[in-house]
């Protein structure tokens, strides 16, 4: 390697990485603003229009060549672009959802933004990774950021238990993942992902194998696959609620997008798909079957991550270029319509008791008195269930389709089962926000709270985009060009 | 006797072992943390002698960065231990179950 | 081969020279107003007998969380500062600098937010 050349195609790079760079600088920005300003309004709106500028200058991007940054550390252009603008997108709309929603609970963080911040970036690390070494640490940087978000509210025991739980769960799972990584760097000798595909011509190593196993596990861990999603729950349940929608789906988003990346790249082929095949089937029976029985509306939403996780999970297991660009679509539209419901519940956790406390028979009767809640949820939640012409059920189609093709009738059968399934909580959600006499005192209370302008312009964008995803082509068509 | 990659992969994987079962075995919160600590810590061996055996850096250069993630997790995990003690007063795990399905 | 290590050697010698030389300095030279505490054994300011299983003021690991992150956050500058000489002959040595040099800032950052939050403060 030339040295000399090597500083000035790492400032070149730098034009490429942009949002990258943006949203950290505004994250340092923030925490040298919040030590002096702390709470100050404005606080907000930097860590938004940062987001804003990146999810801006991503979206310029997609249509462009991939290519490769800081000596083939990290992907540019193309699917990464596509992966980073859904994350930084997932940030904006939750920064907007996030900043009336701690004034109101009464714990206006400033610290809370920058964090956000921070863990977009390790996510939109994450999300375009080329190298084992910048996938750690985008993942780590984006773990260690969801602890303290999951945790911030520090005066109720429910936040500081379940962040404890998922840092405890989460580091475990942390060790799991690096330990893969070691061993497939001993297997194969390369850090790189796109290197490391010429390396494992023949059956492989047991060393290859096990170092397969257990980032394996560590991927499944953090897209709270079964039967690693023992924290979802608890974790989803306790965060502030507009925190948990910003991390069930960009997170997920990031992950997904790694390990897609890693067994399309490094780990061709169909050894993979059976093994996927099973934990996805896991997964969507115990997320949808657990659900059922959820009278908390954040957990129930929680075992329903738990299940989109397992759909998306059958759009890898098929193994083909269909089946990855079928999943990232369905990111796509899971993205917004979790954010969405997430938004939801948070407004309605109007008289300052947390919504892990909330139960669902409390809200009888609220689509009638906060209209713009009640249709907006309904749209989410059929989406979410998969009833056309929502994103859900587009998405849906594009994850099943690629297993069928690929021989896995039995797989595509299981999830259309569950998904059946999953129909009746997430519409038992709508009958008793419209179809149950409503419950005096909370009815009261709801009367005389007012729904942020900034939050209802939210709820619509992200149902007018649902709409959009499911009856037109377009978004389908460019997740296909990707692979 | 000749020191062979096998004997740093072996010692290792013991550590690792021990890391993963007194995370599963111990319920003192501060323990299973430096258990997780002995979990990332056995990989670095691991990383280490690969690293060294295959004459390559990029493994070390990782080991770097396990190292301040340990740190980073070490600090975020001792003040979630903290703001657990305050309100329990206790660091048992199984009396941190508020959460229940 | 060991005359390689010449400068290492004298390099120990001068520190604990040094050492002794300040130590036995201060003891001739300084004033001497012996009191209980001033004569007891340093613990870091806790009592030194007495049960060690004491429970100690969280301060102690607010501070010790907060010099293990910076602590460790070195090991980067190792790296950097073994093949800076390579890059200096290179001819970009000034940017490499300015680059550990932003490193440094963000670590400042850091350290910035904590005083500002009070977290060096005892008491």
């Amino acid at each position: 390697m030339d040295l000399s050349q090597a500083y000035a195609s790492m400032t070149g790079d730098l034009a490429n990485t942009m949002s990258l760079l943006i949203v950290a600088l505004a994250g340092l920005a923030l925490v040298v603003f919040d030590a002096f300003k702390n709470r100050h309004a404005a606080t907000p709106w930097i860590a938004g229009l940062a987001l804003t500028a990146g999810f801006v200058f991503e979206v310029s991007r997609i249509g462009s060549a991939e290519g490769m940054a800081y000596y083939n550390m990290l992907r540019t252009g193309g699917s990464a672009a596509f992966v980073n603008a859904l994350v930084l997108g997932s940030g904006v709309l939750s920064v907007i959802l996030t900043a009336p929603y701690l004034k109101r609970i009464g714990h206006n963080i400033g610290e809370a933004y920058s964090m956000i911040l921070f863990a977009t970036v390790g996510m939109l690390v994450l999300g375009s990774a080329n190298n084992l070494v910048t996938v750690f640490v985008g993942l780590e940087t984006m773990s260690i950021c969801l602890y303290i978000l999951t945790g911030f509210i520090r005066s109720g025991p429910g936040s500081t238990e379940s962040a404890f739980k998922y840092f405890l769960l989460g580091a475990f799972s942390t060790g799991f993942f690096l330990y893969g990584i070691a061993l497939l760097y001993g297997a194969t000798g390369t850090m790189d992902i796109s290197a490391m595909r010429d390396t494992v011509a023949d059956g492989g190593s047991i060393v290859f194998w096990a170092g397969v196993a257990m980032l394996l596990v560590g991927f499944l861990f953090k897209v709270s696959a079964a039967p690693f999603h023992m924290w979802t729950p608890d974790v989803y349940q306790g965060a502030p609620t507009t925190i948990t929608g910003f991390m069930s789906t960009a997170s997920k988003t990031a992950a997904f997008a790694s390990l897609i990346l890693i067994l399309n790249v490094a780990l061709p082929g169909e050894r993979w798909s059976e093994v996927l095949a099973v934990f996805a089937v896991i997964t969507m029976v115990l997320g949808n079957v657990i659900a059922l029985s959820q009278s908390n509306i954040k957990r129930m939403l929680a075992y329903s991550s738990i299940a989109h996780a397992g759909y998306i999970l059958v759009g890898l297991a098929a193994g083909s270029a269909d089946g990855y660009s079928g999943a990232l679509f369905y990111l796509m539209v899971y993205t917004i319509m979790n954010i969405g419901a997430f938004g939801v519940i948070a407004l309605l956790e109007w008289d300052k008791k947390e919504g892990s406390e909330q139960t669902l028979d409390s809200l009888a009767g609220i689509g009638y008195k906060k209209p713009l809640l009640g249709w907006t949820m309904a749209v989410f939640m059929f989406s979410l269930a998969g009833f056309p012409p929502l994103g859900g059920f587009l998405g849906k189609w594009a994850v099943f389709a690629p297993a069928v093709e690929a021989g896995y009738v039995w797989l595509a059968i299981v999830g259309v089962l569950t998904s059946a399934v999953s129909a009746y909580y997430y519409l038992r959600v709508l009958v008793v926000f419209f179809m149950k006499p409503e419950d005096a005192q909370s009815g009261a209370a709801a009367t005389n709270f007012v729904i942020p302008k900034s939050s209802a312009a939210v709820l619509i964008f992200c149902v007018v985009l649902l709409f959009l995803l499911g009856v037109t082509t377009y978004a389908i068509e460019l997740t296909g060009s990707f692979f | 006797m000749e020191i062979t990659l096998n004997w740093y992969l072996t010692l290792s994987a013991l550590l690792f072992t021990m890391g993963v079962l007194g995370f599963l075995f111990r319920r003192n919160a501060i323990m299973m943390l430096m258990c997780v600590e002995l979990m990332l810590n056995s990989v670095n061996i691991t990383l280490v002698a690969f690293s060294q055996y295959l004459g390559d850096v990029s493994g070390q250069i990782l080991v770097f960065f396990v190292m301040s993630v340990a740190a980073a997790e070490a600090a975020v995990g001792l003040a979630l231990i903290i703001a657990i003690f305050r309100g329990k007063l206790t660091v048992d795990v199984t009396k941190i179950n508020l959460f229940k399905y | 081969m060991l005359s390689d290590f010449t400068p290492l050697f004298i390099q120990l010698l001068i520190a604990i020279g040094l050492s002794f030389t300040l130590l036995k300095a201060a003891a001739l030279i300084g004033p001497k107003r012996a009191n209980t505490i001033k004569l007891t054994s340093y613990e870091s300011g806790m009592d030194p007998i007495g049960s060690a299983r004491d429970r100690y003021s969280v301060k102690f690991y607010l501070v010790a969380m907060i010099f293990i992150v910076f602590d460790v956050e070195v090991v980067f500058l190792y790296p950097w500062a073994v093949t800076f000489s390579e890059f200096l002959d290179a001819g970009v040595g000034l940017g490499v600098l300015s680059v550990v040099f932003l490193f440094v800032i963000i670590l400042a950052i850091g350290l910035l937010y904590d005083i500002k939050k009070g977290g060096l403060e005892f008491d």
